[in-house]
């Protein structure tokens, strides 16, 4: 009845093309409405007293002037919140022994990290907010402070949790056995000790949510900038006491993402008890400066590592140790231990060898918490390895490319297990890395760079394979006791004017969730795209699903639509041969019209179909129920998780001078599986990839010995901008993976995994003729001239 | 008057009356001092395609023309602007004086969040008004105070090269 997904030559074949998104146009008009843009009749304001110590016992509080101002409605402290709000844990069960502090929207008796919610007021404007803010009196006792990651796992260290016996959060190990023999008998080691700065997603839309408690009707709406709406709608259920089919959360445009929107943020659930203490709407909305103290972090790791090779540059084991330093408590309800627990098991993943040991120590410290930031893990395991790589093939005397085409997974060698127990279904390293050198033309960018190196031009070219993680099943989060989602549902309608409507539980941030989901409706079901209407971010519209997070959309959210227009279709169908008393099988659906599926011949259009059963449905048989509606769910099965590989390429000139790296190019050759829009998925690339090229040269959440960020705003914080960006040259291989009928994978994660540890390995071939190395990551020109010991 | 004790307004209620023309129609609101021209094109005009990323000047969300100049409207207090030509990216919008560059950027999905997309309409207007033929590198140069968190950048400057290609009789890629 279907014909194969990428012929592109039949009529309404959208899977394999690129399309302009159709929401995309809205956005281009200034039409977006984003929840910082919502306002709500008697909306209230809410801004938030935050603290200036690091670490400090709350003596007391003085709001009395604050209440006197005009116009202010509530001031709230710790305690009001912890009536009504429960506390909350972020620890899983399956990260066997970790633990986390029980958090409240308001702390009670001590802050922990320098720019903590402290108090908050809520008031007819923001500026009214902001004004009482002023008049509030606290009387803090300073504590000692604990900060960086070495002072932190002294024994005698303060201790940011009081009552515990030190500052470790988590602790895992694994070890396949025989590493000590495999170093013993190796011809080279190599080895490095790596540090990787903290830093921040910086969206340009900052947090949002509007909260709007009626206490007439028990019910609690909130308006949320965020990727995950049933995660949240599950959360405020629980820690509020209403029931979940009383909460609807609303994700409506967002401007921007990348994991840092689906944590729990203590002024959030503060804004929905305010709304709840007022029973009217209460918005916030953080601030530039808000955002780089109370967003999370990501990154923050030191990783000792060594490589054992074979003569020949075959490796034969690693052994590794990651120290993560995560802030004062791990995020809910994902934890602030994923990342690390991604890097040790990430590392090595490309390539063919048996013996790995790695220890991950997940420590507390007084600074904002870390969580899942774009491709969680990924930079750091891909630059650990693909260093180590680079340095193992200067000592062999091998090519960068040589030394990895010896050791990765053979494209032929699939099903594999990883030394880490990931299981691959099909990756396709030998054909990106392939497809790498001849888009690169290496050879002759080695020749161009061994000629400006005489001329005192320091080019720098770099590499790096990697594997992402896409299509997480349960056990990823499920397994752990969290209530997130792995399976997407889909509501699938025929209108009665023949168009159809698909309410699906993944997300959209811009990347195309919505255009892919229309593409494969229309694909599937037969009907121009611009007849498809998708709508998605409503809790009580949509059905319970994953919604958007670690690279699903496509992978687990494009079967679903895919298998829910496969099942509307035969409904169709159904009532389509009744009415033409034909059997189904002998009918398919071409344009909007009911075609024979062996001629083509046009037989009636789908709209007439719709008009008999919505309005007509006397006319049909006896007993007939049509099912114009088909709701379908759709949960990963098979790999827990369906693995995906490529490799980049970076060009860039470092000055020696000035210790200013300058980018010159990109590239990179992907392999996602399924291609549905190949524009997005580049776009996607693109976007990953210059947030992987910020963390590698620029961004850094930079601490003062006391705790304080030192360079909490866009001024001094530095993103990547148009002038130091390089253009980036794409390719792609795909591997559709078999687990699903769609056969995509994800992509979002792809472009930051890599794109660092590029740069990091085309740094330090730039450098290598002045026998200088760089290992930390953001590579400033401070850190360049302290390599070349000019400065 | 009556009712309340006038010493209960505090400055923070002084409001002052400014006058602009904005997209076209006169306006006019009372604003505080303190209010910033973002705010009162959001909050008062309801214009909310403009948008407030970073505060300070560095993010380029917040771009509007001023009398036919592009201006960071979160550097500038409301009443400083009065008396002024005022188009957002609502009437750049409706007078389609920007329409070939929105159909390009969407073309090319040179924007995907959407949040940075008014405040690079009004930057990519702003240069090609300025140079009619810029290069890439030009083009990238002036967006230099345009932050995108999303695209990577490379979508956004072709789109604007083949927009001043397009305007200056060239052939479009």
């Amino acid at each position: 009845m279907s014909a194969p997904l990428i012929s592109l030559d039949r009529p309404n074949s959208y899977i394999g093309r690129s399309l302009p998104r159709p929401n995309a146009k809205r956005l281009l008009a200034g039409r977006g409405r984003y929840v910082s843009d919502l306002h709500l009749p008697r909306m209230l304001h809410a801004a938030f007293l935050r603290s200036p110590h690091a670490h400090a016992k709350i003596v007391s509080i003085n709001t009395d002037a604050a209440r006197a101002v005009e116009g202010v409605h509530l001031v709230a402290t710790g305690p009001d919140l912890a009536k009504i709000c429960t506390p909350w844990i972020g620890t899983l069960d399956h990260f066997k022994g970790m633990t986390s502090s029980p958090q409240l929207p308001l702390p009670l008796d001590r802050v922990v990290w320098s720019g903590q919610a402290v108090v908050a007021v809520v008031a007819e404007s923001r500026a009214i907010a902001e004004d009482a803010l002023e008049l509030i009196e606290v009387n803090y006792e300073e504590l000692p402070v604990v900060v960086d990651v070495d002072g932190a796992r002294e024994v005698g260290s303060p201790l940011v949790n009081p009552g515990s016996a030190n500052n470790v959060c988590f602790r895992s190990q694994l070890d396949n056995g025989a590493v000590d023999d495999a170093f013993a008998k190796a011809s080279h080691v190599v080895e490095e000790e790596f540090s990787f700065g903290r830093h921040t997603a910086v969206t340009l839309e900052p947090r949002a949510i509007v909260a709007d408690y009626d206490p007439a009707a028990g019910m609690l709406t909130v308006h949320h900038a965020t990727q995950t709406p049933y995660q949240f709608q599950d959360l405020y259920s629980r820690h509020y006491g209403i029931p979940e089919a009383r909460v609807r959360v609303i994700a409506t445009d967002i401007g921007g993402s990348f994991g840092m929107k689906l944590h729990v943020y203590h002024e959030d659930m503060a804004v929905v008890g305010l709304s709840i203490l007022l029973g009217r709407p209460v918005k916030y909305v953080a601030d530039r400066i808000e955002s780089f103290v109370s967003d999370i972090h990501a990154r923050d790791h030191r990783v000792r590592a060594r490589m054992a090779l074979d003569a020949r540059g075959g490796i034969l084991a690693m052994d590794v140790v990651d120290l993560t330093a995560i802030g004062a408590f791990s995020t809910y309800p994902r934890t602030s231990v994923v990342e690390g627990n991604q890097v040790i098991r990430l590392i090595g993943a490309p390539y063919c060898f048996r013996n790995y040991r790695a220890t991950l120590e997940v420590i507390f410290q007084n600074k904002v918490q870390t969580s899942q930031y774009r491709a969680v893990g990924h930079p750091i395991a891909c630059a650990v390895t693909e260093r180590l790589l680079d340095m193992a093939a200067s000592k062999v005397g091998l090519d960068p490319f040589a030394i990895r085409a010896q050791n990765v997974i053979a494209d032929d060698a699939y099903p594999h297990t990883s030394p880490t127990g990931y299981r691959f279904e099909a990756l396709s390293h030998q054909a990106c890395l392939k497809r790498l050198h001849e888009i690169m033309d290496y050879d002759s960018l080695r020749a161009e760079q061994a000629d400006l190196r005489k001329r005192g031009v320091y080019r720098g070219i770099g590499i790096a394979t990697f594997v992402e993680i896409t299509n997480p099943s349960p056990a990823f989060y499920g397994v752990g006791g969290a209530r997130i989602s792995s399976q997407d549902g889909a509501i699938v309608s025929l209108t009665p004017s023949g168009e159809v409507r698909c309410l699906i539980s993944v997300t959209e941030q811009g990347q195309g969730t919505e255009s892919i989901i229309g593409q494969i409706v229309a694909d599937q079901l037969g009907l121009a795209q611009e007849r498809i209407k998708v709508i998605t971010g409503d809790t009580e519209v949509t059905p319970h699903g994953g919604a958007t997070w670690a690279c699903r959309g496509a992978g687990i959210g494009g079967e679903t639509a895919l298998q829910s227009a496969r099942a509307l279709k035969r409904n169709i169908l159904e009532i389509a041969a009744l009415v033409l008393q034909e059997q189904p099988s002998a009918l398919d659906i071409v344009d909007g019209e009911v075609v024979d599926a062996s001629t083509r011949n046009q037989r009636m259009p789908i709209s007439e179909i719709a008009r008999i059963v919505y309005f007509r449905s006397d006319t049909l048989p006896p007993g007939t129920q049509a099912q114009l509606t088909v709701s379908h769910h759709f949960a990963p099965q098979g790999y827990p998780f369906a693995f995906t590989n490529g490799i980049q390429g970076c060009l860039l000139d470092v000055d020696v001078e000035t210790g200013f790296v300058k980018l010159l190019k990109h590239f990179i050759v992907e392999d996602c599986g399924r291609v549905i829009n190949p524009m997005l998925v580049d776009e996607q690339l693109r976007g990953g990839i210059v947030q992987g090229l910020g963390a590698a040269l620029f961004e850094e959440c930079r601490y003062s010995e006391t705790g304080q960020l030192v360079n909490g705003s866009l001024a001094d914080y530095l993103v990547p901008m148009p002038m130091e960006m390089p253009d980036i040259v794409i390719a792609h291989v795909e591997t559709p993976t078999a687990d699903t009928e769609l056969g995509a994978k994800g992509v979002g994660e792809a472009g930051t995994a890599a794109a660092s540890a590029c740069v990091l390995n085309a740094v330090n071939d730039a450098l290598a003729p002045l026998g200088a190395t760089i290992n930390s990551i953001p590579i400033t020109p401070a850190r360049v001239l302290k390599a070349l010991k000019r400065f | 008057m009556s009712g309340f004790d006038e010493t209960l307004l505090g400055e923070a209620d002084e409001t002052v009356r400014v006058r602009f023309v904005v997209n076209g129609r006169k306006v006019a609101c009372e604003v505080a001092p303190r209010e910033t021209l973002v705010d009162c094109l959001r909050e008062k005009l309801e214009l909310t395609g403009t948008h407030a990323g970073c505060e300070m000047g560095a993010c380029g969300a917040c771009l509007i023309q001023l009398d036919g100049r592009a201006v960071h409207s979160c550097l500038i207090f409301a009443v400083q602007a009065d008396g002024a030509r005022i188009d957002t990216i609502e009437g750049l919008s409706e007078s389609g004086v920007i329409a070939d560059l929105q159909a390009e950027f969407h073309r090319r999905n040179a924007l995907q969040c959407g949040f940075c997309t008014p405040g690079m309409l009004v930057n990519a207007e702003e240069l090609l008004s300025l140079v009619a033929q810029p290069s890439r590198e030009q083009i990238r140069d002036a967006l230099s105070g345009n932050y995108c968190r999303c695209t990577g950048y490379e979508a956004i400057i072709d789109a604007i090269y083949a927009v001043a290609k397009a305007r200056s009789g060239g052939v479009t890629t």
